[in-house]
């Protein structure tokens, strides 16, 4: 599981680009955990 | 049938509960004897290694993160108007304001001297320094809380007037109460910032600061969730038609935020995970740990909660919140104890002493035991009849 770094520049590409992922994972799964959580309430009416 | 006033209780009865009660406040005194008078040699495994034990670790960290159902139930109570949460502020703030009493009062405990405790804020204010800012937003919230809990205390004494006037800066101490508890819950994490080298770098991150800010929100509502439980079993009789048809709204309501805000807790911890590159060590016996403390007690309590809120389950959520407050206790004693100067050999690690265990039981004795005296008498889990319509 280790990563060979060769330098600063390959670090921050690496781990910077696995965060950007993951930040796109959770953009994606919150809203639907939300969904999940809420899913049983009585709808309001908004107009 | 119309809800009757409690009578003024001062009768102690020798039940076990009490009787156990009043062996550990035995106990702990002598403890207190012992503590100041031989110093913190003579009841404590501490030393220049290892200078902050359970009395920083559980009695401050978890102390602080679990008193944090005060400013989120005022928050969302009087900031964002949901009044449906109205009659679980005041226990709250109770909750809120023995939590932060008792923190001071531990911190005598290892910091000794009680006699300088206005010190760092009006003798030698060492502004430059995150300890600083912990003891004047501790003792600055302390102030708030307490002023905010008057009204029960004016009521129960029949104090109208000045009642009414702390009653109009409720929103005012409301407000200081977030702003105070966003920097102090916060800074305890910063506090660790300082030692990248002893702190296990699972647990080490940047975020440190928002990770305990963030792990607040929800601890306190586990905690209003746990204690309403609590109070539900043991102090039914206490409670008036108002905070037993509130009761569960609170506990659903709570569940439903306090879920969503572990699971975005759970993502930022990853992503801390991440940015620092620690993935490898989650393959070693730490990160079995680690992920024990994330998976076990935010990920299941998280999802514990979602079904809970999602089925209108009230027991399933009391569950969950049984889980995430020993979550927060784990992770707190994780960061300041057990993952602490985590690469030393196992003779120069710290283990508390019986003293250091039974001095913090002590503590939480006496906090149970006030709670227990000011819910017995004051409008705390009732509306007083004169001013149930005021809210």
């Amino acid at each position: 599981m280790e990563h060979i770094f060769y330098s600063l520049q390959d670090f921050m590409v690496y781990t910077k680009g696995i965060t950007y992922l993951i930040m796109g994972g959770l953009l994606v799964l919150l809203p639907l955990f939300w969904v999940f959580v809420a899913g049983n309430d009585e709808k309001k009416e908004l107009f | 049938m119309a809800f009757k006033l409690p009578p003024v209780s001062l009768k102690i009865e020798a039940t076990p509960g009490n009787i156990i009660t009043g062996i550990i406040l035995i106990l702990g005194f002598g403890l207190t004897v012992m503590r100041f008078y031989g110093g913190l040699g003579a009841v404590t495994n501490l030393d220049d290694t290892n200078p902050w034990g359970i009395w920083i670790g559980f009695d401050l960290l978890c102390g602080v993160a679990l008193a944090a159902g005060g400013y989120v139930t005022s928050a969302s109570c009087y900031v964002f108007g949901l009044k449906r949460y109205h009659s679980a502020v005041r226990p709250a703030i109770l909750t809120a304001f023995l939590g932060y009493a008792l923190v001071v009062f531990a911190l005598h405990y290892d910091v000794g001297r009680p006699w300088r405790l206005p010190y760092p804020i009006f003798v030698s204010p060492g502004t430059s320094s995150l300890l600083f800012e912990v003891g004047l937003c501790v003792f600055l919230y302390l102030n708030v809380l307490f002023i905010e809990f008057t009204p029960a205390a004016f009521e129960w004494l029949g104090l109208s007037k000045i009642r009414g006037i702390v009653m109009k800066m409720t929103m005012a101490l409301t407000i200081f109460g977030v702003i105070l508890s966003t920097l102090h819950q916060s800074s305890l994490g910063a506090l660790f910032l300082i030692s990248p080298s002893k702190l296990h770098p699972l647990w080490y991150s940047g975020y440190l600061p928002v990770y305990f800010f963030i792990s607040s929100m929800f601890a306190g509502m586990s905690m209003v969730i746990f204690e309403g439980s609590l109070a539900h079993r043991y102090l039914h009789d206490k409670m008036d038609e108002t905070h037993l048809k509130e009761s569960d709204g609170v506990v659903l309501g709570f569940s439903k935020a306090a879920s969503f805000i572990m699971m975005g807790y759970l993502g930022i911890k990853v992503i801390g995970l991440a940015i620092d590159n620690n993935w490898h060590y989650l393959f070693t016996g730490w990160g079995a740990w680690f992920l024990l403390e994330l998976l076990g007690f935010v990920g299941l309590p998280a999802f514990i909660y979602a079904i809970a809120a999602r089925d209108k389950n009230v027991k399933l959520a009391r569950i969950a919140s049984v889980i995430a407050v020993l979550g927060i206790v784990f992770n707190r004693l994780n960061i300041s104890i057990v993952a602490f100067n985590w690469h030393l050999p196992a003779a120069q690690r710290y283990m508390p002493s019986w003293m250091e265990i039974v001095t913090s039981v002590f503590i939480v004795t006496v906090g149970i035991t006030v709670y227990r005296f000011i819910t017995a008498n004051m409008p705390v889990l009732y509306e007083h009849p004169d001013y149930k319509h005021e809210h």
